[in-house]
């Protein structure tokens, strides 16, 4: 069970093509919903224009003015509207102003480019240093979402002391999820028993965020909304907090046309306006004695959160802990902000936050390396955190933690010397292809951030079928993931069962407690922990019943299930997530154990860069970390190779551009993810360290892959072309050619 | 609306007739009017290969085929790789291998490596990749898909 590459639960459907996905599910008579969106960055809306040659009286329209309870989308900050109102502030450029339902889809379409609205255009921010500058003013008294200082020590005495005091920059740029089934709702709203109910399917990753939004919008108690996950295409964090705002827009339009409505975006529509990874700015100033030891460290960590704070708090969070990533530092001072812009708002993207910081300060370790004259690899050897040491937080390392023989391991398996020497050779010549290669270590926090989890207070439990199978009652949703057959591992590892007696319940609200969001690795970890103890509780309640004796086979507990549930009706058991006594945070001075464990890894790649086109190849990538007990193997190592594509896809390749406020490049022929040719066969190791906090030993997984490509591979570029000034991702081939030219030019 | 086309068409061997509307896609036929959700739509621009199906055995993205152009051919779905009960070794490598994660990108998926394997019986590595190329995934890295096609394949040739 644990351990074992159990088959995809939901695997056989999916092969088959019958796995049902929110597009896919029949509704007769349902209205197709569009949304008209502002088109300009920033102004005040005067009037919507309704133009000629429609049938404007067949159409659903929904406004602002219809909205039955809070115009609010309910997230960490409630500061987004679902619809801005005449005479009201447009924030960016795909702020939706107005939905239209009608049963013919081209007839739909015809009428969106037929509204035409009226906007007072006012000047917008539209990068960091503009919000900074506060030019103009657009977000509360500072333009600031949210602000965070992790202070350790006292850096200030350290700079003029220090033997070197170097500095950097670094950026990152935004992403895109690009899951392949575009975000998708399906709404229905009717009375029933004289109460009005919503309900909407969709394709997300966090039901009971749906849920929440739906009840402020509509003000209505619980019971009165429900919310169905169906099956989901990928999110990778892009279907995390955006489904509040569709969902909710897909039941306005259901609710005011009293039919079924199908909101479902095309790709061009999906690009534009839903989250990416938030763009950042980091500036890293460190010192280090004579010998390469590390005194003292300050970040300063800006994120683009563009109009709204959504998410924007917690991912800033995540990336302000992780900024000071895997080395012991005695005095460090951490200042992180997100800043608004007039663009559409990220959110979350696979690592929240941490391939941002960590980007920057792997790559600033090369860079240390270099001014300092030391080999990279024994500058990091010489820093790294141990059992014992204190991170930026405070927070004391408890487990038997060994970063240089994970590093070694995977420089060992690319062959890292040998290759260095051999390109030192080779590449002074005259062929167009220089190699190099590089690697990046690192961690990635498992669970929520800081007190998340205790205020989550996560619920997940089992129930016993009347056939004698048990089913698991999480509202965690399966993208991919491998949630589901997961989940059955844990349980049937708890219940000494085959995982075929173990099955998933469907993720309906109404069926489903709330076992938090599926987000930030946790629910392997987290919740996996909570159904390990639902598990052992209700195998003890069937024993003290007297339906089971132990020790039992897997059929006669599939007997004493039948008999229990045909005597006592539903047979359900629950457990809840209690924070162990020995986890401290502080949410106002960042002190603490700002995560349970973390996961641990080092990355390598080498790359071949083509000095006619500036394409850079990944000729070889090695993953090798620790992320506890392995409960899948072949799933696991499935998580690592689509991260790692994902973070060298960040780090080479996918560029959002922007113009006005508005990414231009809005399709898949033109923002460019890596196809089946142009990715190396990932070697991918798990060195296991079973974690007592979790299931089975299990640690978090699913966005620690996303962390280490990236400076992994532009380490890699500097092996291959020299001290260039490789600061950034997308380390696109326009990119390097203007930094190679500004070597060449002086 | 638009006065309706009648469209005939063979999809994995049944006949079907269908009244469509004269802009809609091949794709928009098999979704919509067949009720075959199996193939899927990413895109709407022939980039991500999800509504990849078999015209006539060849390998087309349905989202770019106009449905007036499937008039009389003959279509293969993802619904039409399995013998009743039975995977076909390809969905079976799938499954087998951890080829598909989410899923959304499977059906289109699998019919390229159809073809391909048709094509080519023993694939190399880069052979592979070269047929999938079309084909975005955003999941997998691909590596278990490689791995799905080569035992496929290596099945096939055993029988």
């Amino acid at each position: 069970m644990i351990g074992a590459s159990s088959i995809r639960k939901e695997g056989r459907a999916k092969v088959l093509g019958t796995a049902i996905y929110t597009d896919d599910k029949f509704m007769p008579g349902a209205l197709h919903g569009l949304t008209v969106r502002s088109e300009v960055p920033r102004g005040i809306l005067r009037a919507i224009h309704f133009g000629e040659g429609i049938p404007w009286e067949e159409f659903t329209c929904v406004t602002a003015e219809d909205i039955p309870g809070t115009n609010l989308v309910a997230s960490v900050v409630d500061d987004q509207p679902f619809l801005i109102g005449i005479g009201e502030e447009i924030t960016h450029s795909q702020q939706a102003v107005l939905l239209l339902a009608h049963p013919d889809k081209f007839l739909v379409e015809k009428a969106r480019r037929a509204v035409r609205l009226e906007i007072e255009e006012l000047p917008a921010v539209l990068d960091i240093q503009s919000s900074l500058d506060l030019q103009p003013l657009i977000y509360g008294t500072n333009n600031l979402l949210k602000e965070i200082r992790i202070a350790k020590g006292d850096p200030d005495p350290i700079w003029a002391q220090a033997a070197h005091v170097i500095e950097g920059e670094y950026r990152t740029g935004a992403q895109e999820q690009m899951y392949i089934e575009p975000n998708a709702m399906l709404s229905v709203v009717e009375p029933r028993d004289g109460l009005l109910q919503v309900t909407v399917w969709g394709s997300l990753q966090c039901p009971y965020y749906v849920h929440g939004a739906l009840r402020q919008l509509f003000g209505l108690p619980e019971k009165q909304v429900r919310v169905v996950a169906m099956e989901m295409g990928g999110a990778f964090g892009g279907k995390e907090d955006y489904p509040s705002v569709n969902g909710g827009h897909a039941a306005l339009l259901a609710w005011k046309s009293g039919k079924p409505v199908r909101l479902i975006y095309d790709r061009e529509e999906d690009l534009a306006c839903t989250t990416k990874r938030h763009p950042s700015r980091t500036r890293l100033r460190t010192a280090f004695d004579a010998e390469g030891n590390l005194l003292a460290l300050e970040a300063d960590f800006i994120l683009d959160g563009g109009a709204y704070a959504t998410l924007s708090p917690v991912v800033l969070s995540r990336g302000a802990v992780h900024a000071a990533s895997v080395y012991r530092c005695p005095h460090v001072r951490i200042h992180a902000r997100a800043v608004a812009t007039n663009t559409p708002p990220p959110g979350a993207f696979r690592g929240f936050g941490a391939p941002q910081s960590l980007f920057a300060m792997e790559r600033h370790m090369d860079v240390c390396a270099r001014k300092l004259g030391l080999d990279a690899v024994e500058l990091r050897r010489k820093n790294f955190l141990h059992m014992g040491d204190t991170m930026a937080t405070g927070q004391v390392i408890r487990e038997d933690l060994d970063l240089a023989g994970l590093m070694d391991q995977a420089l060992a398996a690319i062959g890292y010397r040998d290759k260095r020497a051999a390109f030192a050779l080779t590449n002074p010549g005259d062929g167009p292809i220089k190699r190099g290669v590089g690697f990046s270590v690192f961690m990635h926090g498992c669970g929520f951030t800081g007190n998340g989890e205790s205020h989550v207070a996560s619920v997940a439990g089992v129930e016993g079928l009347a056939d004698g199978t048990v089913a698991v009652l999480a509202a965690s949703t399966e993208m991919g993931q491998g949630k589901n057959t997961v989940f059955a591992q844990i349980v049937a590892e708890a219940l000494q069962l085959p995982v075929e007696l173990v099955d998933t319940a469907p993720v309906d609200t109404d069926h489903v407690p709330n076992s938090g969001p599926t987000v930030a690795s946790r629910s392997t970890m987290m919740v996996g922990r909570i159904l390990e103890d639902a598990a052992i509780g209700f195998k003890l309640a069937l024993v003290q019943q007297g339906f089971l004796v132990e020790p039992y086979t897997p059929e006669s507990f599939q007997a004493a299930v039948v008999k229990a549930v045909a005597t006592l009706g539903t047979l359900r058991c629950y457990g809840q997530y209690h924070r162990p006594p020995n986890i401290q945070w502080d949410d106002v001075t960042y002190q603490g154990d700002a995560y349970p464990t973390y996961s641990w890894a080092c990355y390598a790649a080498e790359v071949a860069v083509d000095l006619d086109t500036f394409e850079v190849k990944v000729a070889d990538f090695v993953a090798v970390q620790e992320v506890g007990r392995v409960v899948n193997p072949t799933l696991a190592a499935g998580q690592i190779e689509g991260g790692v594509a994902q973070g060298i896809g960040w780090g080479l390749w996918e560029e959002v551009t922007m113009q006005r406020g508005r990414m231009i490049n809005n399709q898949m022929t033109n923002y460019i993810i890596p196809t089946s040719v142009d990715l190396p066969r990932i070697q991918v190791v798990f060195l296991e360290n079973a974690h007592a906090g979790g299931p089975g030993g299990a640690k978090g997984i699913g966005e620690l892959p996303m962390d280490g490509p990236a400076p992994a591979v532009v380490n890699a570029l500097e092996n291959a072309l020299g001290a260039l000034r490789l600061d950034e991702v997308p380390m696109t081939p326009d990119r390097l050619l203007e930094r190679c030219e500004e070597v060449s030019h002086g | 609306m638009a006065e309706c086309i009648d469209l005939n068409l063979k999809v994995n061997g049944t006949e079907y007739r269908a009244s469509v509307h004269p802009f809609a896609r091949l794709l928009d036929v098999l979704r919509e009017d067949l009720r075959l959700t199996g193939t899927k739509e990413g895109c709407g621009e022939g980039e991500c290969g999800a509504c990849t199906v078999l015209l006539n055995g060849r390998v087309v993205n349905s989202c770019l085929v106009p449905a007036v152009q499937a008039q009389g051919a003959e279509v293969v779905t993802v619904e039409g790789l399995a013998e009743g009960e039975n995977l076909s070794s390809l969905q079976a490598a799938f499954l087998t291998h951890n080829g598909a994660q989410c899923g959304f990108c499977t059906p289109g998926m699998l019919l390229s490596a159809t073809d391909l394997i048709n094509r080519c019986p023993n694939p190399s590595d880069d052979e592979i990749r070269d047929g999938l190329a079309g084909n975005l995934c955003r999941c997998t890295g691909y590596a278990k898909i490689l791995d799905a096609v080569h035992s496929a394949a290596e099945r096939e040739a055993a029988r």
